[in-house]
């Protein structure tokens, strides 16, 4: 997910994200700068830039580091560099941490298609169609960002506890879907808002069908939003603890391995796994940001 | 025919007059998943938290009452931890703020002429959030243990006295709050500050403005919405949040916030009626906390 998608969707209902116009009107009017006034401002900013970052990132060069120490039960003082953990990850207490990883990966493939789907078509109504309830519905879409997700989690199981549903995968999947959603229609929502409604006119003009307007034109514009939202709607669910720890039962995934173990230490496998995924979300963002500043100078050339 | 389409498109940009039929097939899932899943447990909060315990019944069983004074005994047992936790949110938010604004505005205003730098800075803004949450906050606590590099020194230069401790302190607990929420605080910044059109700026100092009177008068109103959104995105999960203030990570038995003692009641004592009680209190102050303060910094259409 890009800085800018994750930002919007950060965003959320609080801040309408049509910034494409207004930031290249900003951009132009950079001018002379006036730093050579402040004096103190040139050198100074750029410095408390530099040690923020280091400040941001010394956690996480701290967990990966940690992912190579040669470790016995607990991962707390360093003994000596290893690539073991690395190549037997899930050899520590019989694959609990690799089982846990295992279950986080399926909760967030499921209720991230399931979210995307529902958020997806919730977006699309919201920016082309007119209804009398769009206020409520708003309301609704956005309550869920702004409650603390310990009273989602709490109000979930009080009502699965109700209803008499025991708590385990089923219920963490229903539980993630439900706090996703919002998140995917903010994304979409975006993207939707962005669409040239003549694309659509020409492809009914063309007398394409209805949906073969939506599944040939509609569709593949909104792609790149629908894929930020599912991105998204994945590392939140992959991450999110509070609400998991309330409606889990005995099914563990990772966050919750992480909680539990944290009293007697944490085994150096579980900082192998939080690293790889790390790394490889790294290179997805990355990736994307590479291959968007490629599109953007091939465009601009092409114009 | 493609002038039909431009004038259609002229008239109603985004609103194509298709059966509103089309518009409830696809709300309809979306919004029934979010009743179901959000709206109700509200309810089941709501009622859950006025239940009674079942006469001769078990421990964890309930039925359905209007015990009001539930809400009584919660504030008298635990108004220590309802104010720690607005304490705590309050001050990481300050904290986040004021080590947000700075690095924002440099990648949103200084670092304009270098796009790749400022997508690059953004990726490392976001990048805590590729790495487990706990693990995070785990790390921090290591670094900052009694017997760790940074503390042992700090004790050596005498800027710590021999027997401080760092973990299991509030100060321990602000501390974690405010470095996980800092990518929620600097993404909005960042929105915000991208669009300001450095031309006022200039304005003000050509009418004899000292730098710091435009940043007072100019900048600072002119990134509000970004104040906002930061504050409130940064200010709720930090209220709810249990995990930093968690004896296991950086807390200790003295710095429970809410959410500790809602999953205590939740999840260990299985005094549910107690933990809803203590959910509703949590979202009813921060709904009128957030309430009266997007009205008095004039941002209601951020809403």
């Amino acid at each position: 997910m890009s800085g800018e998608v994750q930002a919007a969707a950060v965003l959320g209902g609080l801040a309408e994200s049509e910034q494409s116009e207004l930031s290249a009107r900003g951009r132009r009017s950079n001018g002379p700068t006036r730093q050579g006034r402040i004096g103190l401002g040139s050198w100074l900013l750029p410095t408390y830039t530099i040690l923020a970052f280091v400040f941001l990132l010394i956690p996480i060069v701290y967990t990966f580091v940690f992912s190579f120490n040669d470790s016995v039960k607990s991962n707390i003082a360093w003994r000596g560099f290893t690539f073991d953990k690395w190549l037997n990850v899930c050899n520590v207490e019989g694959g609990a941490v690799c089982e846990a990883f295992a279950n986080s990966v399926i909760i967030g493939v499921v209720a991230t298609i399931i979210a995307t789907t529902l958020g997806t078509m919730i977006a699309i109504a919201l920016v082309r169609y007119r209804f009398r309830a769009r206020s409520v519905i708003s309301l609704l879409l956005f309550l869920p960002m702004a409650t603390p997700e310990v009273v989602l989690g709490a109000g979930l199981a009080a009502q699965f506890l109700a209803v008499g549903v025991p708590k385990d995968m089923t219920t963490i999947i229903l539980a993630h879907t439900m706090f996703c959603i919002s998140f995917v229609v903010v994304t979409v929502k975006a993207r939707v808002a962005s669409l040239d409604p003549a694309l659509e006119e020409a492809g009914r003009d063309l007398y394409g069908s209805p949906a073969q307007v939506f599944w040939r034109v509609t569709f593949p514009l909104l792609t790149p939003g629908i894929v930020a939202a599912a991105l998204l709607s994945f590392a939140l669910s992959f991450d999110d603890f509070i609400i998991t720890n309330f409606n889990s039962g005995s099914v563990s995934t990772f966050p919750k391995y992480v909680y539990i173990s944290a009293s007697r230490g944490i085994p150096a496998e579980a900082n192998v796994i939080a690293s790889a995924v790390f790394l490889f979300a790294l290179v997805l963002v990355i990736g994307a940001q590479v291959s968007r500043a490629a599109r953007a100078k091939r465009l601009a050339k092409l114009g | 025919m493609a002038f039909a389409a431009f004038a259609t498109a002229e008239a109603q940009p985004q609103a194509p007059r298709k059966s509103s039929r089309i518009a409830l097939f696809l709300l309809l899932p979306g919004i029934l998943y979010l009743v179901l899943f959000f709206l109700t447990p509200l309810v089941s909060l709501l009622l859950t938290s006025l239940q009674a315990p079942l006469e001769y019944g078990d421990i964890g069983q309930y039925q359905y009452a209007f015990n009001w004074q539930n809400y009584v005994d919660v504030m008298t047992a635990y108004w220590p931890h309802i104010l720690r936790s607005f304490g705590y949110a309050l001050a990481a938010t300050v904290f986040a703020l004021l080590f947000s604004y700075p690095l924002a505005y440099f990648i949103g205003v200084k670092a304009r002429r270098w796009p790749l730098l400022q997508s690059l800075m953004l990726v490392l803004v976001i990048a805590p959030f590729f790495i487990s949450f706990l693990l995070r906050t785990l790390a921090w606590k290591q670094i900052l243990s009694d017997e760790s590099f940074v503390i042992t020194s700090l004790k050596a230069l005498s800027l710590l006295g021999p027997d401080a401790h760092f973990t299991g302190t509030p100060f321990a607990v602000i501390f974690g709050l405010t470095y996980n929420f800092i990518p929620f605080m600097t993404l909005p910044l960042y929105t915000a500050l991208e669009r300001l059109d450095l031309r006022y700026l200039e304005a003000g100092s050509d009418l004899y403005a000292n730098p710091f009177t435009v940043f007072r008068k100019i900048t600072v109103p002119l990134s509000m919405p970004g104040i906002v959104a930061g504050t409130l995105l940064t200010f709720i999960p930090a209220a709810g949040d249990y995990v930093n203030a968690s004896r296991d990570f950086l807390g200790g038995p003295d710095t429970q916030m809410m959410g500790n003692v809602i999953e205590a009641n939740f999840l260990v004592l299985l005094n549910y009626p107690a933990a809803a009680a203590l959910s509703i209190i949590l979202m009813a102050a921060i709904l009128v906390l957030v309430g009266v303060y997007v009205k008095r910094s004039g941002t209601e259409d951020l809403l």
